[in-house]
């Protein structure tokens, strides 16, 4: 099943075309990251896949009424905007939104919810701590967290792990897998591109307004393409331990 | 250039002695003279347009502009400044100070012999005195202090104010008044254009009360000024009083 | 929570029943609420029905709507410093009244006082809203609020100036500093329907705002209607705001102080702060009122006094923390 599908899609701002002509589908189980240069329009992509800014051709999330939409997909926004010092489970809680008719106060249901985003992203000692008095990094994962206890089928991130320490990165990229491997999907666009070689199941690169690769991370980070697209050179080998990518040089 | 001053001057001064009075002589909700005032230039208490006039003497009230009056001075021309009313004794005196200083002193003191007399034929024996409030916008009010305090008095009329504690001018809570179980109301007579200030002679409370009272008296023009008008303001309270006698078996 | 809800709406009753016993005029506590509830002939009956009841309801209802309308705006602008009374809302909500007195609309017909000002609270909101951006930096936000606010008592002043009745200039200062003084149960029954329908828009709002804690964004995939919602809070900000003004002038600091105060109560959540800053701006009202009838009985202090001595102190706190985060 088809969690989201783009068919010719486009975003055109002030006259500009910034994306054109994309078509892709997104399955279940499945970690996509998405990835390209500076400015390739990574983020407008999403969001317009998401239907919050205007777009043409056909996403299949946009067409989705508001309502709907707060189930299908969980959108973790690039800006971590975080406006008043509320505790880190009521942070979380608002995930919950779109389960709750208007006016329904969380149920246990939704309290468990909570609980298993916090424990995956081991925010669980957290729970009672003010948010705006925790570091950077801890305020990330109580973002994602709440990104996590939406529980839909589809997550959508934008620069996730931005700014984590190393174990958290990994620990984020892993706990992605596992909701891949649980048949959810997770979509995320990332600069770390050894991360993403090494954690998805699927790369989409970016550049240009358009799709320039499309696959597993073996087959697109070709030396010909980072070098086409990223301006760089790299070492890409497959090992036991999975796969390593380390860029090297600038090429221009 | 004041409404007192003008009115007093109006009824001294001789043939040709008054050259121009204030825009509020003709003003018919202060002025007790507004069909004489016509007669004469009018003025609106600017140093600039008085001292074109070039007239020999300038009559002001102590609470005309004090920046105006000392700038015609300067220029040279003599104010005679008169105090404002706060009694009916007063009334007398401003005449016969208007009688000095416009060298009518005949004219003045047969005024004030008409106006003791009538005021006289007033001050009978009153003996059940109905209970009064006077009541204007704001939630003022007035004491035995005043003017309007001393025309109630004399008309007969107890003064509510007085027995609240007030002197002088003050603003009456209205829960006081109402508490008070005046007889009548006496407010003033609305201007044109709402304002909020005249909006508590309609609150329902002050309506209950006219419900359960003869009234609807109002204060007019002739309650103004200390001049001899005031008699007419207490004659239209002594009228209101008989008419309260009578309802009160 | 419910706690808190029980301590807030036993304040605001202690204060309510305050409110009516206390006056110039010397009654009895139960002599008062004797009258008040048995009524019959008397002035004691008068006083406390049309004179203390309606003041003290006053009180209540426009103090929950400022607590309210204040929760709600800086919650959607998520801005601490957003107060009704502070970005010119109130006084343009003034403007309108003080139109539609001098007019002759408001008695023309009955709402007409109320209607009127909700029209100049929802050009006020609406300009602010327009010139702050959806999220209101407090810079631009208090720059608009200034701009509107003095253009608004300008215009105010000028038509109160203009009007041939020598009362209408004085009012001035009733229009900028609001009082309850001498109103009566007319004014309830003018100012009760746009009231409660305003705040009804503003309480729906709640699950919105805790949403709008995260970004806009994220409350838009969260199946947030943003346009709804800002509308919602124009007309509902208006109408609870232009009711209120219209019946006692413009009182500010309300909806500054009482936010502020509750939302360490409440964990800081949006939706939860609406409805206890609408109890707590209840109680701020009932209280600022009775402390102008005990200080200065037969002055009419204004309450917009009262609030403001309370609340521009706390309003330069608030802008020297903003400004101390923003390094």
């Amino acid at each position: 099943m088809s969690l989201l599908s783009l068919q010719d899609f486009g975003v055109t701002r002030r006259k500009r075309d910034i994306l054109r002509g994309i078509t892709l589908a997104v399955g279940q189980g499945e970690l996509v990251g998405i990835i390209g240069p500076n400015g390739a329009g990574k983020t407008t992509l999403m969001r317009a896949a998401l239907g919050l800014i205007d777009a043409t051709g056909h996403s299949s999330l946009a067409t989705l009424s508001a309502h709907e939409r707060g189930r299908a997909v969980a959108w973790l926004p690039q800006s971590r905007e975080i406006a008043w010092p509320v505790d880190v489970q009521s942070l979380v809680m608002l995930g919950r939104i779109p389960h709750l008719d208007s006016g329904q106060i969380p149920s246990d249901r939704d309290r468990a919810a909570v609980d298993r985003a916090l424990q995956r992203m081991d925010l669980s000692a957290f729970r009672d701590r003010t948010v705006t008095r925790l570091s950077g990094g801890e305020q990330a994962r109580v973002l994602i967290a709440r990104a996590l206890a939406q529980e839909t089928p589809l997550l959508m991130a934008d620069e996730p792990i931005a700014g984590l320490d190393p174990a958290h990165q990994i620990a984020t990229m892993r706990s992605f897998t596992e909701l891949a491997s649980d048949g959810h999907s997770v979509v995320v666009s990332l600069h770390d591109l050894g991360l993403a070689a090494r954690h998805c199941t699927r790369l989409i690169v970016i550049d240009k307004g358009g799709v320039v690769a499309d696959g597993a991370p073996k087959e697109v980070l070709t030396p010909d393409l980072v070098r086409d697209t990223f301006a760089i050179s790299a070492f890409l080998q497959d090992t036991p331990d999975g796969i390593v990518f380390q860029p090297l040089e600038v090429k221009r | 250039m004041n409404l007192c001053t003008d009115q007093l001057a109006m009824m001294v001064a001789g043939e040709g002695q008054l050259l121009s009075v204030s825009n509020m002589a003709s003003d018919p909700r202060s002025s007790a003279m507004v069909s004489r005032a016509a007669a004469y230039l009018t003025n609106h208490g600017l140093a600039e347009e008085i001292y074109l006039m070039q007239p020999d003497l300038v009559l002001a009230g102590n609470f005309s502009a004090q920046a105006t009056v000392d700038m015609l001075r300067r220029l040279g021309i003599p104010v005679a400044v008169f105090n404002q009313a706060y009694t009916l004794e007063d009334v007398r005196d401003r005449l016969t100070q208007m009688g000095d200083v416009l060298k009518q002193q005949d004219q003045a003191a047969m005024l004030v012999a008409q106006y003791d007399a009538q005021l006289a034929t007033y001050r009978e024996d009153v003996t059940l005195r109905p209970r009064a409030a006077l009541y204007y916008a704001n939630g003022y009010t007035a004491g035995d202090k005043t003017l309007a305090g001393q025309i109630l008095t004399t008309a007969g009329l107890f003064n509510i104010a007085t027995e609240a504690g007030f002197n002088a001018d003050g603003i009456i809570p209205m829960e006081i008044l109402v508490m008070a179980q005046p007889d009548t109301v006496i407010t003033s007579r609305p201007y044109p254009g709402a304002s909020r200030s005249e909006e508590v002679n309609a609150h329902p409370a002050i309506e209950a009360l006219r419900r359960t009272r003869p009234d609807a008296a109002l204060t007019s023009s002739d309650w103004v000024c200390g001049t001899p008008f005031v008699l007419q303001a207490i004659s239209d309270m002594v009228d209101l009083r008989r008419a309260l006698q009578a309802n009160t078996p | 929570m419910t706690r808190l809800g029980l301590f807030l709406s036993a304040f605001v009753a202690v204060l309510f029943m305050t409110a009516l016993v206390i006056g110039p005029a010397n009654i009895g506590v139960a002599q008062s609420l004797k009258a008040l509830v048995a009524g019959g002939e008397g002035p004691m009956t008068l006083v406390m029905r049309e004179i203390r009841l309606p003041r003290a309801l006053l009180a209540m209802m426009i103090g929950a709507a400022l607590g309210l309308a204040g929760a709600a705006m800086q919650g959607y602008l998520r801005n601490p410093l957003a107060d009704p009374g502070l970005i010119g809302v109130s006084g343009s909500a003034a403007l309108g009244a003080v139109l539609a007195i001098q007019t002759g609309l408001a008695a023309a017909f009955a709402f007409g006082l109320p209607l009127a000002a909700l029209a100049g609270a929802v050009i006020g909101v609406f300009l602010v809203m327009a010139l702050a951006g959806p999220r209101g930096s407090s810079l631009t936000l208090i720059l608009a609020g200034i701009a509107i606010s003095a253009l608004a008592a300008a215009f105010t002043s000028l038509v109160l100036n203009l009007s041939p009745n020598p009362f209408a200039a004085n009012e001035i200062v009733f229009w900028m500093m609001g009082s309850l003084a001498d109103r009566s149960m007319t004014h309830v029954w003018i100012a009760l329907p746009l009231i409660v329908l305003g705040s009804i828009m503003l309480l729906s709002l709640s699950r919105g705002l805790d949403a709008l804690t995260l970004g806009e964004d994220a409350a838009a995939a969260m199946g947030i209607g943003l346009g709804r919602m800002r509308l919602t809070l124009i007309f509902g900000t208006a109408a609870v705001i232009g009711a209120s003004t219209a019946v006692a002038g413009a009182i500010g600091f309300v909806g500054l102080v009482v936010p502020h105060l509750l939302r360490p109560l409440v964990g800081a959540r949006p939706g939860r702060l609406l409805w206890a800053s609408a109890f707590g701006g209840a109680a701020m009202v009932l209280a600022a009122d009775i402390a102008v009838r005990v200080i200065l009985p037969t002055r009419d202090l204004k309450l917009g006094v009262v609030t403001a001595l309370v609340g521009a102190p706390l309003f330069l706190h608030l802008i020297y923390r903003t400004r101390r985060d923003a390094v």
